[in-house]
């Protein structure tokens, strides 16, 4: 890669006063860096040719249409063996995607909960908090990750002996299964009244606040909004005859049948990056909340604000604001760290171009399809926590 | 002037009366800490229910219900599972631990060669220790033993081929001699490497400026396991035909690389950090940029950022596990390659084995954290803000 930048040039060249120029020598060490650094990718890329014409491998990405011939675990998406390479990608980008997804979900949570638990005033509180935070935070990853999949999930009970959870679930060795919903027909209309009840919801709490901006009065948005988004599906879902019914998974005598599996690879990577992350995040939401000064608390209540709304209206809009740029690249590090998979078997991107790339060779396209994807998913999150980091800083006049 | 003559002057101080009951002592800490509110009361309820839901049970699984010696998977096993052990126990396995703790620090070096990278332990702990406490002298001497005289050493030594040494190839090393042979190489390396490219991204060369940075954010957005990969696969593919690397020393290239991208960014922090008039001042008094540099810039922008550069460490010290996936022998690849051991399979030895490789990075990580808080004390001159 880009090393070449360190050469440092003899000193040696024709005297006069034009070699302590800074301009002339930055010109020339510039030009210096570019000859290097281009005869190295010639080099490189030299090799590489001759390389690949000896193992005789096309470069180029036709191969990705071709019969992928190896199946997944766990897909979100129709797939086979049948399937062309190219699907497998897409497989392994989707389930790269919801382990991240579910992973930043609960890690954000257990994290907010353990730091705001590092600063209670509760002695037990906060030494829990600390033990959890030190405990996985100096634990490598992809240790946490084998200690759940070959330590807790390999041990549990065979598929006939589950373990019987609430709500129809049961949970054995071959992962957590639960009750599948089937979507009779005229279920749509239940879906699109959920939707409909989310977006009412938003135009409501806005227009209870310009109200209130305008007139002082209040009018009680959660209640409305949480009526708003179970009642009126609920009230569809009845009209039009109940069209939702769940495929229960049953114990027969030697396994399962019926309802949705979550298997053990999925479970394992999703419960050690949450758990890891959260214990990153427990520190930066401890450091943004501590950020904020105390005078701005104190000056809250002597205005009168009552301590809940201190912290909901005070407090917290601005610890977010030290929060954010930390949290993002946590949750970036969770998404990159969500490659582990490969290690368990769990059928991600990288796991899946692993396959991949053993079956074709064609390392340095699978290689780039790894580092384009990964670029893009860092800076469409890091985009997307810029917006919302734009919208929470402050605004100076 | 009016002069008060006292007629009563006490001698010493009365004795100060204990406080009231509830405002000291157990009760009153009890009061403050624990049940100040209703809340808290829950709260603590909630933690201590918590805690002696876990903890007994842990304790249990941990040390009074563990195997402690043994010579095989008997002493770990049910004796519906051909073991010895009563129906329905389950407890830690430590005789596996205990059984393959050689191999766990040495990997599949042979026997008769590991008084080999004992030695080198040894030396290492022999330079460190004075290198890490901050008032021992001779502080040059002693990084110039730790940095370059013990990677002599250790290059003779530990593959051997010379002097009558037995040659030892790397794919026979492994435990937890790898895991620190990575990481000490990735830590001196990166440090040096991240600096240069930090400065490299705050240069007025735009050339220069262009190619850190574009190195520095491709490193950053991508995971490590795609560089090691990338090290394994792709880096024989730009070599001429014949010219190998050794697999070992490609993931080392691949870890330090990977590490020295965020150490330039932690590093550019520290630079940032310091005021303009740092640099002008440098510069009034005629030094060169790497007199500038060494001498007024880099001991300050530095010591701003040692939680950072440690926690990059620490970071370092955690990525090494992920040689395993590539097929090397680390501590974690060490320990999961002796769960496929017949002798010691039973339903408890991953998890017992996974639980101490556990310890032992948490030793080093916790440890290294505590040692960067102590030097942060140490070098602080009161000028933090």
């Amino acid at each position: 890669m880009a090393i070449g930048v360190t050469t440092t040039p003899e000193k040696t060249k024709p005297s006069g006063s034009i070699i302590n120029d800074p301009q002339v020598r930055g010109i020339f060490y510039q030009v210096l860096t570019l000859v290097v650094l281009a005869a190295f990718v010639y080099w490189v890329a030299d090799n590489t040719i001759e390389n690949l014409k000896r193992a005789n491998i096309a470069s180029g990405y036709d191969f990705l249409n071709g019969r992928a011939g190896f199946d997944v675990g766990q897909s979100l998406i129709a797939y086979t063996s049948d399937s062309t390479y190219q699907r497998a990608l897409i497989v392994g980008l989707l389930n790269t995607l919801l382990v991240a997804v579910c992973g930043i979900f609960t890690a954000t949570i257990i994290g907010f909960a353990v730091g705001i638990g590092r600063l209670s005033h509760n002695w037990l509180i906060a030494k829990l908090s600390l033990a959890y935070v030190e405990i996985f935070r100096n634990i490598p990853p992809l240790l946490v990750i084998f200690f759940w999949y070959s330590g807790v999930l390999a041990i549990l009970p065979q598929p006939r002996e589950s373990a019987a959870l609430p709500l129809n679930m049961f949970l054995n060795n071959r992962g957590l299964a639960f009750p599948k919903p089937i979507f009779g027909d005229g279920s749509l209309y239940t879906v699109l009244a959920f939707v409909l009840a989310i977006v009412a919801s938003f135009l409501l709490a806005r227009y209870a606040r310009k109200k209130q901006e305008a007139t002082g009065q209040r009018f009680p948005v959660l209640w409305t909004s949480l009526g708003l988004i179970i009642g009126l599906p609920l009230l569809v879902f009845l009209a039009t005859g109940s069209p939702i019914t769940f495929d229960v998974p049953i114990a027969g005598k030697f396994n399962l049948t019926g309802g949705s599996v979550i298997g053990p690879e999925f479970l394992s990577l999703f419960l050690a990056l949450s758990f890891y992350t959260a214990a990153f995040i427990a520190e930066i939401v401890r450091a943004g909340i501590r950020g904020v000064s105390k005078g701005q608390t104190e000056a809250a209540h002597a205005l009168g604000v009552r301590p809940g709304l201190t912290t909901r209206l005070v407090v917290v809009p601005q610890a977010l604001r030290i929060i954010i740029p930390p949290l993002t690249s946590q949750y970036l590090n969770l998404t990159k760290n969500s490659s582990l998979a490969v290690a368990i078997g769990y059928a991600d991107l990288v796991a899946v171009g692993g396959t991949i790339l053993n079956q074709t060779g064609q390392s340095i396209e699978i290689v780039t399809i790894w580092i384009v994807v990964y670029l893009s998913l860092s800076l469409a999150t890091s985009l997307f926590m810029n917006w919302f980091n734009a919208r929470m800083a402050l605004v100076e006049r | 002037m009016n002069t008060h003559q006292a007629t009563f002057v006490r001698a010493s101080m009365i004795e100060g009366s204990p406080p009231p009951i509830a405002e000291g002592g157990i009760v009153h800490w009890l009061r403050v800490n624990l049940f100040a509110t209703p809340k808290d009361t829950v709260l603590t309820i909630i933690g201590a229910l918590a805690l002696a839901w876990f903890l007994p049970p842990a304790i249990q699984w941990l040390f009074l219900d563990a195997a402690w010696t043994g010579g095989g998977r008997g002493v770990c096993a049910t004796v519906a599972q051909g073991g010895s052990q009563p129906e329905g126990w389950s407890g830690a396995c430590w005789a596996f631990v205990n059984a393959k703790l050689d191999q766990f620090v040495y990997g599949r070096y042979p026997l008769e060669e590991r008084w080999r990278p004992t030695l080198v332990g040894i030396l290492f702990i022999l330079f460190l220790v004075p290198m890490a406490i901050p008032k021992v002298p001779y502080k040059g001497i002693n990084a110039i033993l730790l940095f370059a005289v013990l990677p002599l050493i250790s290059l003779i030594l530990l593959p051997g081929g010379w002097f009558g040494l037995t040659f030892v190839e790397t794919p026979l090393w492994g435990g937890l001699m790898v895991t620190l042979i990575l990481s000490f190489v990735g830590i001196a390396v990166s440090l040096p490497l991240g600096i240069l490219l930090a400065l490299g991204r705050r240069s007025h060369m735009p050339v220069i400026k262009m190619l850190c940075t574009a190195f520095i954010e491709l490193v950053r957005g991508i995971p490590l396991i795609t560089v090691l990969f990338m090290a394994s696969v792709m880096l024989p593919l730009f070599l001429p035909q014949g010219v190998t690397f050794d697999k070992f020393l490609r993931a080392l290239i691949g870890v330090s690389l990977f590490a020295s991208a965020y150490m330039a960014e932690v590093v550019r922090g520290g630079l940032q950090a310091i005021p303009k008039g740092q640099y002008e001042g440098a510069d009034s008094l005629g030094l060169s940029f790497w007199q500038k540099m060494n001498l007024i810039v880099l001991p300050q922008a530095l010591k701003l950022v040692i939680p950072g550069i440690v926690n990059t460490f620490i970071g370092l010290f955690k990525d090494t596990s992920l040689v395993s996936i590539i097929g090397m022998f680390d501590l974690l690849g060490i320990v999961r390659f002796n769960f496929t051991d017949a002798n010691w399979a039973s339903s408890v030895t991953p998890i017992s084995g996974l639980i101490f490789a556990g310890f032992i990075f948490w030793l080093f990580c916790f440890g290294m954290s505590r040692y960067s808080g102590f030097m942060e004390r140490v070098l602080d001159t009161a000028h933090k803000r």
